[in-house]
C-alpha cells in the first residue's frame, strides 16, 4: 500500500516539476520554423494544454499501461524501455558475477589474516576502489584496452546470440568482448564493497565457538572456510547485494555512456539532454518501482534466512 | 577535541591532511598559481591545440600538462576546474548539514508523529542510491552550478538527518538533559544551546567524506553532461572534455584531470577515515 502510495506522489512530484524545466518544442523543431509550425507541433503534443490536465491524461493512461509516446522517437516510452531492458540487464549482471567472483575470495583472505601484508594491501585497493571515480577509470580502460593494446572494441554490444530462448551477448566471442570492459567497471565498485563485507563477516565469524570446535576436531582450513565460513558469510552479503543490485541499473546509466551500451541507461541520459519528457517520467516510475519490489524481495529474503525476523513481525 | 599529539601519532592523517591542505589552498589561490587564464579568450589560442605534456606555447609558456583540443593549458584548467568542484560540493554540503540538523534534531527531541514521518521520509530516500536521485533532480530543476549544489544538498541531507537523530537520541537520555528540561527553558534553547552542540561530533567524519563522495558525483554528472554548464567547467567537464580526444592518442586531456580527481577523492576519505579513529578510538579494529 505504501508502495502505491510512494509511486502515485512520485509522478505527481516530477510530473509537475519536469513541466518547469526548458521547452522541449524547442529541441524538436527546426530554429528557423515559422511560429504556426511551433504552435501546431505543441499543440500535436498536448503541450498547450495547462500541467493539471497534461497529468491526468497521463495518469489515466498511466493505469491502463501506456505512459506516453516519446517526443524524440515519437513511440510509447514503454516499449523502448522494454527494448533496451535486456541490455542493461545483461551489463549489471556481469558485474555483479564479476563483483562476487573477485571481491569474495580476496576478501575472505584479508579476513583471515587481518594483519598480514596481503591483507593490507587488499583494504588499501578498496579504500583506492572506493576513491576512484568510475567513469574516469572507464575512460583509462579504454585508453589502456583499446587504444594502446587494440584488445577490446570501444563501444556497442556486439553479436548477441540466442540461448535457453535468452538473447545475449554474453553467448558469442564477440560479444564477450564488448562486455568484458563496460561490465568490469560497473563491476569495480561492488568489488570494492564485497571485498569489505566479505572481510568483515570472516573476521567475525572465525571468531565464533563453532569455528574453534571445527578447529579442534582437527577438520582442515580448506574445509572449514568451504564448509563453515562460507554458508555464514554468505547470508548478508547475498542481501546486500539484492539490494545493491538496483543501484547497478542506476550506474550503469554511467558506464553505458561512456562505452555506448545500447541499454536503459543511455537512453535516459539522452532523453535528459533533450528534454524528452515521456522517456524521463517512465524512467524514473520504472526505477522506483524497481527499487520497491528489490526492498520488499529482499525483506522476504530476511524472513526466510533468519528466523529472528519473522519471530518480531509476528509479535509486532 | 582532537589533540595535536593525536594526530603526530598517526602519520597516515598528517600526510592526508597536509594533501587535503595543499588541494584546498591550490583551488583557493588558482588564479594566482595557474601558469595561463585558461577562460581568458584574449591569450588562449586555437594554434596551441593538443599540445603533448611539456609542450611550448605559441607565446613561450611551458604547458607542463599539455593542452586541450582549444588550446588551452591543462594544468590551469584543472585548477580553476579544481574550484568549481570544491564550491559545489562544500557548498552543498553546507546546506545539506543545515537541513539534516534542523530535521535530525527536531525529529529527535519532538519525537511521536513529527519524529515517524520525518524518519520515514529519510528511509524512503536513502532506499535509492545516490546517483539516481542526482540524476533525477537535475533532470526536473535543469543545468546550472546552483542546480547541481540544490541536487546534491537533496541527495545528502537524509544521511545527516539521521545520524544527527541517532546522536541526539542518545542524548537525549543523558542527565543533564533532563535537568535542563525541568529549568522550563524553552524548546529553541534546550535544543540550540544543549541538543546541537553535543550531537555534532559525529557529523564531522560523516561530512568530511560526504564531500569527497559529492565531488565524485558531481564529476559523475558534468561528465554525463548534466551537471556544471561548459562555461564553468570543474574536474567532470574537462574529463568530459578529453573524452573525445582519447581515440587520437591525447590521453593527457582526460588523464590529468582524472588524476587530480582521484588524488583530491582519496586524500579526503582517508583524512575522514582517520578523523573517524582519532575521534572514536573504538572503532579502530
Amino acid at each position: 500500500m505504501q508502495s502505491v502510495v510512494v509511486l502515485f506522489v512520485m509522478s505527481l512530484i516530477v510530473f509537475s516539476m519536469i513541466n518547469l524545466v526548458g521547452d522541449p518544442v524547442d529541441m524538436l523543431v527546426n530554429p528557423e520554423s515559422l511560429p504556426d509550425e511551433i504552435e501546431r507541433v505543441r499543440r500535436d503534443f498536448g503541450l498547450d494544454q495547462p500541467v493539471y490536465i497534461q497529468y491526468w491524461k497521463f495518469l489515466t493512461g498511466a493505469l491502463s499501461g501506456d505512459l506516453g509516446n516519446s517526443f524524440v522517437f515519437g513511440r510509447p516510452a514503454l516499449t523502448l524501455m522494454a527494448e533496451r531492458f535486456p541490455a542493461t540487464l545483461e551489463l549489471a549482471v556481469s558485474a555483479l558475477i564479476i563483483a562476487v567472483m573477485i571481491g569474495l575470495p580476496l576478501g575472505v583472505y584479508a579476513g583471515l589474516r587481518p594483519d598480514g601484508l596481503g591483507a593490507r594491501f587488499i583494504m588499501g585497493l578498496s579504500v583506492l576502489g572506493i576513491s576512484i571515480p568510475t567513469f574516469w577509470l572507464g575512460l583509462m580502460m579504454i585508453i589502456l584496452f583499446s587504444v594502446i593494446l587494440g584488445w577490446l572494441p570501444v563501444s556497442g554490444r556486439g553479436e548477441t546470440a540466442v540461448f535457453l530462448g535468452i538473447e545475449s551477448s554474453m553467448f558469442t566471442l564477440d560479444g564477450l568482448k564488448h562486455l568484458a570492459m563496460p561490465a568490469t567497471n560497473l563491476a569495480l565498485f561492488k568489488i570494492a564493497m564485497v571485498m569489505r563485507l566479505a572481510r568483515a563477516g570472516t573476521t567475525e565469524v572465525m571468531a565464533q565457538d563453532f569455528i574453534r570446535f571445527a578447529r579442534a576436531k582437527g577438520l582442515s582450513s580448506r574445509r572449514i572456510v568451504r564448509a563453515h565460513l562460507m554458508p555464514n558469510i554468505l547470508i548478508p552479503i547475498v542481501t546486500v547485494l539484492g539490494i545493491e543490485f538496483g543501484t547497478l541499473i542506476a550506474f550503469a546509466t554511467v558506464t553505458e555512456s561512456i562505452f555506448a551500451w545500447p541499454g536503459l541507461g543511455k537512453l535516459v541520459i539522452d532523453a535528459i539532454v533533450n528534454l524528452d519528457r515521456p522517456i524521463v517520467v517512465a524512467y524514473l516510475l520504472f526505477v522506483v518501482a524497481l527499487f520497491l519490489v528489490l526492498n520488499l524481495v529482499v525483506d522476504i529474503i530476511y524472513a526466510v534466512l533468519d528466523p529472528r525476523v519473522r519471530l518480531q513481525g509476528d509479535e509486532g | 577535541m582532537i589533540g595535536l599529539s593525536a594526530i603526530r601519532a598517526r602519520p597516515t592523517s598528517y600526510i592526508a591532511g597536509l594533501l587535503v591542505a595543499l588541494i584546498a589552498i591550490a583551488a583557493v589561490f588558482a588564479p594566482l598559481i595557474a601558469p595561463t587564464n585558461p577562460y581568458d579568450l584574449a591569450t588562449v589560442s586555437i594554434l596551441d591545440g593538443r599540445l603533448p605534456p611539456g609542450g611550448q606555447m605559441l607565446d613561450g609558456t611551458v604547458s607542463w600538462l599539455g593542452t586541450d583540443g582549444a588550446g588551452r593549458d591543462v594544468l590551469s584548467a584543472i585548477l580553476y576546474g579544481l574550484r568549481t568542484s570544491l564550491i559545489v560540493a562544500i557548498s552543498s554540503a553546507a546546506i545539506a548539514l543545515t537541513i539534516g540538523l534542523a530535521v535530525g534534531l527536531s525529529a529527535a527531541f519532538y519525537g511521536g508523529r513529527l519524529d515517524t514521518i520525518l524518519m520515514r521520509v529519510v528511509d524512503i530516500q536513502l532506499s535509492f542510491p545516490a546517483i539516481l536521485v542526482a540524476l533525477v533532480m537535475l533532470a526536473l530543476l535543469g543545468k546550472g552550478i546552483d542546480k547541481v549544489i540544490i541536487a546534491l544538498a537533496i541527495v545528502q541531507w537524509a544521511l545527516y538527518a539521521r545520524t544527527v537523530r541517532a546522536a541526539a537520541m542518545v542524548e537525549r537520555r543523558k542527565e543533564y538533559f533532563e535537568a535542563v528540561t525541568c529549568l522550563e527553558l524553552s524548546n529553541i534553547r534546550i535544543i540550540w544551546r544543549h541538543l546541537l552542540p553535543n550531537s555534532v561530533s559525529p557529523l564531522i567524519v560523516l561530512a568530511t567524506l560526504q564531500t569527497a563522495h559529492s565531488i565524485s558525483i558531481e564529476a559523475t554528472l558534468s561528465f554525463l553532461g548534466v551537471g556544471v554548464p561548459i562555461t564553468e567547467p570543474s574536474l567532470g567537464s574537462l574529463i568530459a572534455n578529453g573524452f573525445d580526444f582519447i581515440l587520437s592518442g591525447a590521453y593527457w586531456i582526460t588523464f590529468f584531470p582524472g588524476a587530480m580527481l582521484l588524488a583530491t577523492v582519496a586524500a579526503i576519505n582517508i583524512f575522514g577515515d582517520q578523523l573517524r579513529e582519532i575521534i572514536n578510538p573504538r572503532l579502530a579494529k
